[in-house]
């Protein structure tokens, strides 16, 4: 566990060394932001046509800014995992620190899990910036911030799952732009998936659409704890994190 | 200290390593020798646990690699060919990060510290970044972080590549220093380099091992033979060179003479002599009394490839080499 931490320390430590975390908590925190902004202009306009039609009817933050913004941030968020993912491994292997690693008195799994905490760290610092902006809500109105919680452990859920996926693909090569484009072409894929359910009832059609990553989020924007959803992404990212294991061997016994 | 036995890595189409066996008693230092690709590196890395062999043992300060490599990994320094050091880091961050990575904590790990940068020359740049340091110092660097938690055993996978003659002097005096407490296991293709640091020498080619002997004994096998370059120019600027060569092997104790090249009037030999025989006088007098010119005479190094010649008694060495271990 000690390995762990050591390896996470080290992973944030470059992320933040180098700009790249920074240039991702600007462009997530601008483009969070305008969504944000969005929204609350749309809240705004409707509450006050809402008021003048007569027929005014109650509004809900949660449902009309808090729910619709979450559900934006899982789909924001498939496109900055592989920027956060991409350099994991291919980085080591492409300048030979993995031999570092790979010599020093530390198991696999204790470094592929430094690696992937970090990333998830990483990503919690972009979401700090939506509560940054949730923040306002609350000083002007009363949400309820249970929904909002959960919402907050979905996304969670759903990058570890998919940050898992990032990992593993960073296994594979010492290319870092090959790493992040698979990483999002997959992201890509599992999100589309559940398209097919749109016009196929087939099992296999729900099969795929089952497989779909942000599907699964659904039940936590709406604030909905659902352990279905949930096993989903540990599954995934127990899965993905797997998977990065039996790469991190294989690279061993072929190299 | 380090036992190899038939230690044998096979790749898809190659075998990288066949076969290989030695000992090294602790303290000592030990050359790993051979060509570009002949399978140092590789065998380095399964003594580091970072490949597993295909077959064969070998065992590292009482562990075996394959049974127990967490072990093996904490008794063991390693330098890869290129340090692996991260270019965002500061070098004392970076100490700092291996040492942790190895074991060490608090008070401990500042004393080991400390200790390997005034060891390694290094406490000058402790907060400079990695990036930005000459490639003298990262390998310094690289040998701090290998012996920061005081291993038994070092390997170093050529130290002295691509550094200026000065620092390759410095890092072999560091290297020799550090014997005392450490095994070190040291690859090279430079003969030189074993000559002036390591106590044995275990040669291996094409994966295969050639010989496994003392310095020594090694340098004399190598210099059983002599070996001179003679640099002949004629008086009036042309020069036959069937006759020289001629002159020159009837000097007596020369065992070949090899005609190399002709410059505008003058013309290179390589002489090579029999057995402990010393014949530069001999040489130089039978030029000068035929009457040309002697412009050059110097003992030629034997050169790696040379002592190869004689240990394999193979006529030539091929020049293609493998295909360089693959990068993981």
């Amino acid at each position: 566990m000690r390995n762990v931490w050591i390896i996470c320390r080290k992973e944030l430590g470059s992320y933040f060394a180098s700009p790249v975390a920074y240039i991702l908590l600007i462009m997530f925190g601008v483009i969070f932001g305008f969504f944000f902004w969005n929204a609350l202009g749309a809240f705004v306009f409707e509450s006050i046509q809402s008021q003048m039609s007569g027929r005014s009817f109650p509004m809900n933050l949660n449902e009309w800014i808090i729910r619709p913004l979450l559900s934006n941030v899982s789909v924001i968020g498939l496109f900055f995992i592989p920027m956060i993912t991409m350099r994991l491994f291919a980085e080591e292997k492409r300048t030979g620190t993995i031999e570092l690693l790979a010599t020093s008195p530390v198991r696999d799994i204790e470094i592929i899990l430094g690696k992937w905490l970090a990333s998830v760290l990483l990503y919690a610092c972009l979401l700090l910036f939506t509560a940054i902006n949730f923040a306002f809500l609350f000083k002007y109105g009363h949400p309820d911030w249970k929904p909002l919680l959960v919402g907050y452990l979905g996304l969670l859920l759903q990058a570890g799952a998919l940050l898992a996926i990032g990992t593993f693909i960073s296994t594979l090569t010492k290319n870092q732009i090959i790493a992040g484009a698979v990483t999002f072409g997959v992201c890509l894929l599992l999100w589309v998936l559940e398209w097919v359910s749109g016009y196929e009832t087939a099992n296999w059609a729900r099969v795929l659409a089952y497989m779909s990553v942000i599907k699964h989020f659904e039940s936590f924007a709406k604030g909905v704890l659902d352990s279905k959803d949930a096993i989903f992404y540990i599954t995934v990212i127990f899965l993905g994190l797997f998977f990065t294991a039996r790469s991190m061997e294989s690279l061993r016994w072929r190299s | 200290m380090i036992s190899v036995k038939q230690l044998t890595k096979r790749y898809a189409r190659t075998t990288a390593v066949d076969q290989i066996s030695f000992e090294v008693v602790k303290g000592q230092i030990v050359g790993f020798l051979g060509p570009n690709g002949a399978g140092k590196t590789t065998t380095m890395r399964m003594l580091t646990c970072f490949l597993p062999p295909s077959s064969g043992t070998a065992n590292v300060a009482g562990f075996d690699v394959l049974e127990q490599p967490l072990e093996v990994k904490k008794r063991i320094g390693y330098l890869p060919e290129t340090p692996p050091i991260y270019p965002e880091m500061a070098t004392y961050e970076y100490l700092r990060f291996v040492g942790k990575l190895k074991g060490l904590r608090g008070p401990e790990l500042e004393k080991r510290i400390d200790y390997v940068c005034g060891r390694c020359a290094i406490a000058d740049v402790k907060a400079k970044l990695l990036g930005k340091l000459s490639k003298g110092y990262r390998q310094r660097v690289g040998l701090a972080q290998a012996i920061i938690h005081n291993p038994d055993v070092l390997i170093l996978d050529e130290p002295t590549a691509g550094l200026d003659p000065k620092q390759i002097n410095e890092t072999r005096d560091l290297i020799k220093d550090l014997a005392g407490e450490h095994t070190i296991i040291l690859s090279t293709h430079i003969l030189p380099e074993v000559e002036q640091t390591c106590e044995q020498v275990v040669i291996i080619n094409k994966g295969k091992l050639v010989a496994t002997d003392s310095v020594r004994n090694l340098q004399a096998r190598a210099r059983g033979a002599e070996s001179v370059r003679v640099e002949v120019a004629g008086r009036n600027g042309s020069i036959e060179t069937s006759l020289v060569q001629h002159k020159l092997e009837q000097v007596t104790g020369v065992s070949r003479v090899l005609y190399k090249e002709q410059l505008d009037g003058r013309a290179v030999f390589e002489v090579e002599s029999g057995k402990g025989r010393l014949l530069r006088g001999d040489l130089a007098r039978a030029v000068v009394e035929s009457g040309w010119d002697l412009n050059e005479l110097r003992p030629s190094a034997m050169s790696l490839e040379e002592v190869f010649l004689q240990l394999t008694g193979t006529e030539q060495v091929s020049e293609t080499e493998k295909p360089e271990e693959v990068q993981a």
